[in-house]
């Protein structure tokens, strides 16, 4: 393993130039071909520079549009959404920052709401496109899942499988982000939502919106992934913030939530 | 009914359960045990393993889980990929459980770690299904060869010798568990290949996957009682950096950078914006 040669950092997204008699700090930094600090800053809005970071190029207005929209969409999912939840704990048992917003990315991982959905429902979108045919068949017979860390779906991804009808918020998104440009995922689904619901059995979630925009933009499903898990992070942040300043004693404990199937009394010793 | 808004209600302030809960100020029930009496002399590795599977493993079985985590999964190597982020961690002068959480989530990888574990621990059970429908070894190898291009528990990246495996099979050997259905598979495995001039040569994956099956571990029972194993190797990592002065843990200048990007361009506001 040992080498006289260096090793590098192999990067198509970031370069930069020392400053002079100082190699460890950076006196120009590039990105995809645009000069960071001297061109870019105070030019791009954020949703512009996400967006190159992700893609290596500049996005159009529509697309811009609709990473903005996208963000607001998911930048807080609510104090009763799991990973905001979970950020909520470590904020009010006075954790660090830094384990909130770790916290919030463990439980926004996952196959309910979380990352894994929107990774399988991105990939969904590459095998089924705009055709209901391809998305029944899809539906109906399990996916074939390589044995890993993740479990299995339990659902439909980008489908409530608690809720009964689509809701305010999720139509309200869809509508607003499938107008933003012409972008064909968003619009076949708004088009033909009753119907993929009515095949997966419950209606659509916030998440298979944002699917469909991750797919729109291209995204490929690990982007999308990777993505969700960002763009969810500042609700988690502040909820965490604001349990923090009120304390676990003012925080649900759930008291009176947990029933014990087995519990065997206080202990008696041997004979017991 | 396994979904809806009735099953929420039906949970709604109603976890019910039988893994156990703290009295407050009295007493914790642990896997239907007194905590403070019941399990009190347990070792850790004990009621570790009693919290994930529900039920007690035997001296000889703790044994084992205990000489795997110390042989096989502790190394106190800074360059390795997890054990870096604790190494990271300490020399940017953050925090040991910041250190140790991030370095243990990023121990579920595809090449190494929890990953690698639960595909190894799969293919073995797949393996024994399959031969005791009448199967035959090599053509199911071959198959999953075919489909991965690669063999779980088979193979290793940075070095193809395995060293942990010598010291692992010495301890195996003195426990006696070198003579279970699932360690033998292994071995007939690396026989197959060997024959059939392969070069995948087995790594400590495979072995401590037979191991543990023969104990009566699933794949996941397995992964999920693995997932703590490296620690003991990124705490070290973590001291170290963490005592020296900050930021100066395997620096990397700028030219480390090697750009393959876009030559150098200007900003335009957007394509639209272009065109008008």
């Amino acid at each position: 393993m040992s080498t006289d040669e260096k090793e590098y950092i192999t990067t198509a997204i970031w370069r930069e130039e020392a400053e002079p008699g100082n190699p460890y700090a950076a006196s120009r930094c590039i990105c995809a071909g645009f000069d960071v600090y001297g061109d870019l800053l105070g030019k791009v809005s954020i949703a512009e520079y996400l967006f190159l970071l992700f893609k290596l190029e500049p996005p159009s207005q529509s697309q811009a549009a609709l990473l903005n929209s996208l963000a607001v969409v998911l930048a807080n999912p609510g104090p009763r959404d799991h990973s905001v939840r979970a950020a909520m704990n470590a904020g009010v048992g006075g954790s660090t920052a830094a384990s909130a917003l770790m916290a919030a990315l463990a439980v926004g991982a996952g196959n309910l709401g979380g990352g894994r959905e929107i990774y399988k429902a991105v990939e969904a979108w590459g095998q089924c496109g705009c055709d209901l045919e391809s998305w029944r068949n899809y539906m109906a017979s399990p996916q074939d899942e390589p044995v890993d860390v993740w479990l299995p779906m339990e659902h439909v991804p980008g489908f409530d499988p608690h809720g009964t009808a689509c809701t305010a918020p999720v139509l309200t998104s869809l509508e607003h982000l499938a107008a933003l440009g012409d972008f064909r995922f968003l619009r076949w689904l708004r088009e033909n939502r009753l119907e993929l619901e009515r095949q997966a059995g419950c209606p659509l979630a916030i998440s298979g919106v944002a699917a469909a925009a991750m797919a729109d933009l291209e995204l490929a499903p690990d982007q999308g992934e990777m993505l969700h898990l960002l763009l969810r992070l500042p609700g988690a942040a502040v909820h965490a913030l604001e349990q923090g300043k009120k304390g676990w004693a003012r925080y649900p404990f759930f008291a009176n939530g947990l029933k014990l199937t087995n519990d065997p009394g206080p202990y008696q010793g041997e004979s017991q | 009914m396994t979904s809806g808004p009735s099953v929420l209600a039906a949970h709604d302030d109603n976890w019910i359960t039988d893994v156990g809960a703290w009295f407050p100020g009295e007493r914790v029930v642990y896997r239907g045990r007194d905590l403070f009496s019941e399990c009190a002399d347990f070792s850790w590795f004990k009621l570790l393993a009693l919290g994930i599977l529900g039920r007690e493993l035997n001296e000889r079985e703790l044994e084992l889980y205990e000489a795997v985590w110390v042989i096989c999964t502790s190394f106190p190597e800074p360059r390795l990929w997890n054990n870096r982020i604790a190494a990271l961690a300490g020399t940017t002068k953050s925090t040991a459980a910041l250190a140790i959480g991030a370095a243990t989530a990023v121990s579920e990888a595809k090449t190494y770690g929890r990953r690698a574990d639960i595909r190894a621990s799969t293919f073995l059970h797949q393996l024994r299904d399959h031969l005791q429908q009448g199967g035959d070894l090599g053509q199911f190898v071959d198959a999953e060869l075919k489909k991965s291009r690669s063999l779980p528990g088979f193979g290793r990246p940075v070095t193809k010798k395995d060293e942990r495996l010598a010291p692992l099979l010495k301890k195996v050997h003195e426990l006696g568990f070198d003579d279970g259905y699932f360690f033998n598979l292994t071995h007939a495995v690396q026989r197959y290949l060997d024959e059939n001039r392969m070069r995948l040569k087995m790594n400590i994956a495979i072995i401590t996957a037979g191991l543990f099956a023969d104990i009566g571990f699933t794949p996941r029972e397995y992964y999920v009682c693995a997932v703590l194993s490296f620690s003991a190797g990124m705490f070290p990592c973590y001291m170290d950096a963490s005592s020296r002065e900050e930021g100066v843990f395997l620096p990397l200048g700028t030219e480390r950078l090697r750009y393959t990007g876009h030559s150098d361009r200007a900003w335009r506001h957007s394509l639209e914006e272009d065109l008008d």
